[in-house]
């Protein structure tokens, strides 16, 4: 445990570089860059917002922040969870050169993605402003959500990341079930929208749907429920660990396979 | 007064084939239920074992398949032996396909902060450094162009310019003595004599026997994973001339 960490110290650097190198590359050979992380939100949410806004039940004047805070939450988890799955392959000429410690391939692949994550944190700030979302002493507590939202994306991402080693199909599948996850994540409708009854517990298996729902009573100044926020850490690092246990069971196989 | 660098203690390299590689999850579920899932073992490495003392220069000799290129992984950490075990004292560096490291869409100024990181160096260091690795690469202004538009030379210019920025205590050699140009490869040379002189220790694999008798002063001979021969380079390499000549 002690030389692991001080492994970790010594790559700090590399780590650091890393996530340097995806956050400039991505929005190198862009006109808008960085701008396109806030903008690509506002027309998602615009677009969502006219539609689902228009349901009839619907009669809440702070939806588009609602849906933005879903919709945020969720491109991050799947961008980076994606970004990490890709990881190891796409570094695949870096490993078979050189030792690094390889859990700095994924972990770099989801902090990159979550720097972007908190700089379109920008527009939900705006918005919120725009339709008059009061902030509340609640809102202190938006910081558990959005770790935990963090350590799921790098458990998840740790054990995609092993797995896509050995199955170069997983990327498809993958994309399937995140499909799965976003629509059942009330990211652009409201639980009591649907007819559910009492099978409304089903959405709380989704890790996901747990973390958007806390963060958004941390938005919308509701406290959260004590049962949900210890549901979410056993997702979150329940993931973790299993992520990080896989992946170091495999992690020696990984060069022939790549 | 001799300080031991490198132990290589029994180790053996072990890898499984498959005649069909599989790679996706449809056919291993339908290999794993017809119980089809065979793998072949292939011993790349048997039992090897050798010391180095501190400014050893150590020739690795063998015909093509002997285990040398699993060897040298093995010692730079990026494959880990099956059985036995590996020590190293001391700060490694690989020259081994240079600039493969590097991000094409990067530029050679942003590859050498990169590829520094990847080797371990401080940042500190690098920018320390950098005045003098991009003098020695010769780049000139090239250094703020993307890598994916250098020449291959170029590449390997600046990739020996930053893994051979520190003074390493092992330097592991695959026949890289060939970089770029006649210039720079006189350059490069001088460059690694120099280091020869500071005392580090070298593992060097060549197919060219010419090459290994200047260079080394013991050898090993690989022969289909196993240690056939050590010891001083010219005996060791009699005995491999011996082989060539029986085929």
């Amino acid at each position: 445990m002690k030389n692991t960490w001080k492994n970790f110290s010594k790559y700090r650097f590399l780590l650091m570089e890393l996530v340097k190198k995806e956050i400039k590359l991505k929005y190198r050979r862009s006109y808008l860059g960085i701008l396109w992380t806030l903008l690509e939100p506002i027309l998602t949410t615009a677009v969502l917002a006219f539609f689902f806004g228009s349901i009839k039940e619907n009669k809440d004047p702070q939806f588009p922040v609602y849906i933005m805070s879903g919709r945020l939450l969720y491109s991050f988890f799947s961008d980076s969870t994606k970004a990490a799955m890709k990881s190891i392959r796409t570094n695949s000429a870096m490993i078979k050169k050189v030792y690094v410690p390889k859990y700095i391939y994924p972990l770099s692949a989801i902090l990159s993605n979550y720097v972007i994550f908190l700089i379109s944190m920008i527009v939900l700030f705006l918005t919120a402003i725009l339709f008059k979302v009061e902030p509340t002493i609640y809102l202190l507590q938006i910081v558990l959500p959005m770790f935990l939202l963090l350590i799921l994306a790098l458990g998840i991402g740790m054990m995609l990341a092993t797995m896509a080693v050995f199955f170069r199909d997983l990327e498809y599948l993958w994309g399937v079930i995140l499909m799965l996850i976003m629509y059942t994540s009330a990211i652009f409708y409201k639980v009591s929208m649907l007819n559910l009854g009492h099978k409304a517990w089903m959405l709380k298996l989704n890790p996901l749907y747990v973390i958007i729902a806390n963060f958004r009573c941390a938005v919308f100044g509701t406290p959260m429920s004590n049962m949900s926020l210890l549901l979410s850490a056993i997702y979150s690092f329940g993931s973790l660990i299993v992520g990080f246990l896989l992946f170091y069971r495999k992690q020696d196989k990984f060069i022939l396979n790549i | 007064m001799k300080e031991e660098v490198l132990v290589v203690d029994n180790v053996s390299m072990k890898f499984n084939l498959m005649e069909n590689k599989v790679d996706n999850i449809k056919e291993y579920l339908i290999k794993m239920i017809k119980n089809e899932l065979h793998y072949q073992e292939f011993w790349a490495l048997h039992n090897v074992s050798f010391t180095l003392n501190k400014g050893d220069r150590l020739g690795i000799l063998g015909l093509n398949g002997a285990g040398k290129s699993t060897l040298l992984k093995i010692i730079a950490g990026v494959l880990k032996a099956t059985e036995g075990s590996m020590s190293i004292k001391g700060k490694i560096v690989p020259l081994l396909e240079l600039g493969a490291g590097f991000d094409p869409q990067y530029t050679g100024a942003e590859n050498i902060y990169l590829y520094g990181a990847v080797l371990g160096y401080p940042r500190d260091f690098i920018k320390e450094k950098y005045n003098e690795i991009v003098e020695f690469s010769e780049l000139g202004n090239f250094i703020n162009v993307p890598v994916k538009n250098y020449s291959s030379g170029m590449k390997a210019r600046l990739g020996f310019s930053i893994a051979t920025i520190v003074e390493p205590d092992v330097l592991i050699l695959d026949e890289v003595l060939a970089v770029g140009d006649a210039k720079f490869r006189k350059k490069s040379e001088g460059k690694i004599k120099s280091m020869f002189d500071n005392g580090v220790t070298v593992l060097f694999v060549s197919h060219s026997l010419e090459q290994v008798n200047r260079l080394c002063n013991c050898a090993i001979l690989l022969e289909k994973g196993r240690l056939i021969a050590k010891g001083k380079v010219a005996d060791v390499s009699t005995i491999y001339e011996a082989k060539l000549n029986e085929i």
